[in-house]
């Protein structure tokens, strides 16, 4: 790569103080992305992979190095890298239209006008298909659909790169595969850079233009990144026989189950 | 329910069905569940004022018995507004100048406990450092700073207010606190994403998240300040529900203490429902997350 990457983390490394005792948990963390990207993060849990996020996200502030987007240093968190939380995040006391317009109305608020915004929210909605519950509370609907919600809040504060902290890990496995379709239909349309957390192979590989897989904590760090040569727009149908998801999942397993395997289910 | 109607035409009939699916509670079983509420509470009420009519029955008791106390107060029961001038007012006048002081004091500490309480709660430092002072000074007993706020108000008015102030903060302090301090990181993930300023992240994240814990204090502190105010009134004079009863004592009108108690009970009661009430219709949202 030649031309500076529009998401560099180079040498990002992280260690948490505790009562004394400082824990290394994350060392030497080195990842460009090109702008559209989607790149998905996997590892065993407790390997540091959301704290990979975080700091990216600037919840978390790296003890090394540093994240650039564009070419600026990441400090604090932002709009322009929002996040989608791996538990939906939604503020129960507001509906699920003034969720998202929360959010709009902070973050475009220089650049468009009420109604415009207004717009902006319904817009959001009606992409991942929420436009029929906009008026109900996050207790009314299912966790399927907060996520959705959740989805929708961060796209509509124009991120430059979307950050999901395993979006899709406390559905159930139809829903996270109709998410996931609706996710590839959006990201077919809007070409947002995106780093996705998961501990799910199928969708790394179903999902990613490359997979970043991480070893095992203490210390962990990247351990391989895969390229998923596949075209799009893909069909989850159509993958399950073809050469190269065969490949790139036996790969991702390979790593995660033979040479990083947990210590604790290895032994 | 159409029953009881003569003859109704096809029509007629249709708009009492839709009426009668309109209006589910009224039914057998939601008459027959309201009983069960209201019959035990009555027949208990009914059992006390029969044995209270028993025991006072001597003419030498020393309190009145109820049938006693309402020949004897039935002028102030019959007649709430009359206003001869001075304090010799209604019950109603003295019982809504004791609310006045009340909603007054109430209304401050709600302002500077729910701040302090989000100080408290926010700041670890401000938690070291105010935490072990309420600790003290919320076991003080609300009549012991009747005589500090006297002198510094040199007024009676004010020194209620600031009685009922004192008391009824504590918990709105303490509620509101542990509120601020169990909001989610989830909500302040989200609302460092957003960069929502200070005061924003206060009205749009901290307040709603801590409403319940909030209201909580709140009710609490209503509850003291009604028992604060009518003890206060008793000792600064002037109009107040406090004042009555200590007037009537004065003038051995024991029969109009009894009925200044019930109504100071009642509005206690009605006091604690409102704020709970309206604490259920401000966090319906909150509390079911």
């Amino acid at each position: 790569m030649t031309a500076p990457a529009h998401l560099d983390l180079s040498q990002v490394g992280i260690s948490f103080t505790r009562s004394g005792q400082t824990t290394e948990v994350l060392r030497d963390v080195n990842l460009k992305l090109a702008k559209g990207e989607f790149v998905s993060i996997i590892g065993h849990s407790g390997c540091g992979k959301s704290t990979v996020l975080n700091i990216v996200a600037g919840l978390l502030k790296a003890s090394t190095g540093a994240v650039l987007l564009d070419g600026k240093e990441v400090s604090a968190p932002g709009p322009e890298r929002a996040v989608v939380f791996q538990n939906h995040s939604l503020l129960p006391w507001l509906t699920v239209r003034e969720n998202v317009a929360l959010a709009v109305d902070k973050v475009l608020a220089k650049r468009k006008s009420r109604a415009e915004r207004a717009a902006w929210v319904a817009h959001n909605l009606a992409l991942v298909n929420m436009t029929h519950a906009a008026d109900k509370r996050p207790n009314e609907i299912s966790g399927g659909m907060k996520q959705r919600v959740g989805i929708a809040r961060a796209l509509a504060m124009e991120p430059t790169v979307l950050l999901m902290d395993e979006p899709f890990g406390a559905l159930d496995a139809l829903t996270r595969a109709h998410l996931q379709d609706q996710l590839m239909e959006i990201q077919m349309r809007l070409r947002n850079t995106v780093i996705m957390i998961t501990h799910d192979v199928d969708e790394a590989v179903l999902l990613s233009d490359r997979i970043v897989m991480m070893t095992n904590g203490p210390s962990a760090t990247i351990g391989e990144i895969l390229p998923v040569p596949l075209a799009r727009p893909r069909r989850r149908l159509d993958l399950v026989e073809d050469q190269t998801y065969v490949h790139c999942r036996a790969e991702v397993l390979e790593f995660l189950y033979a040479r990083h395997a947990k210590p604790a289910l290895a032994a | 329910m159409a029953s009881g109607t003569v003859s109704l035409g096809t029509a007629g009939r249709d708009a009492a069905a839709a009426r009668a699916r309109r209006l589910p509670r009224v039914t057998g079983r939601g008459l027959k569940a309201a009983a069960a509420r209201v019959i035990p509470p009555l027949v208990v009420l009914a059992a006390f004022l029969l044995f209270w009519e028993i025991a006072c029955a001597r003419p030498t008791a020393g309190l009145p018995p109820p049938s006693r106390v309402l020949s004897e107060a039935w002028p102030i029961i019959a007649d709430p507004f009359f206003d001869n001038g001075g304090t010799d007012k209604g019950l109603f006048w003295h019982i809504f100048a004791s609310l006045q002081r009340v909603a007054l004091g109430f209304f401050l500490a709600v302002v500077v406990g729910v701040l302090l309480g989000t100080l408290v709660g926010q700041s670890d430092w401000a938690m070291r450092g105010l935490d072990p002072i309420f600790q003290v000074l919320r076991t003080i007993p609300p009549l012991a700073w009747l005589p500090l706020s006297l002198a510094a108000f040199r007024d009676g008015q004010p020194s209620a207010i600031f009685v009922i102030f004192i008391t009824s903060i504590w918990p709105i302090i303490i509620n509101t606190a542990v509120g601020i301090r169990n909001i989610p990181q989830d909500y302040r993930n989200v609302a460092a994403v957003i960069r929502l300023n200070p005061l924003e992240f206060f009205w749009k994240i901290m307040l709603p998240s801590a409403a319940p814990y909030i209201f909580t204090g709140l009710r609490i502190g209503v509850g003291l300040s009604w028992l604060a105010i009518v003890a206060a009134e008793m000792l600064i004079g002037g109009v107040g529900i406090g004042f009555f009863i200590w007037d009537a004592w004065n003038s051995s009108h024991i029969s109009e203490i009894i009925v200044a108690l019930v109504y100071v009970g009642v509005i206690g009661f009605i006091l604690d429902r409102l704020v709970a009430a309206l604490g259920a219709l401000v966090t319906r949202g909150t509390s079911a997350a």
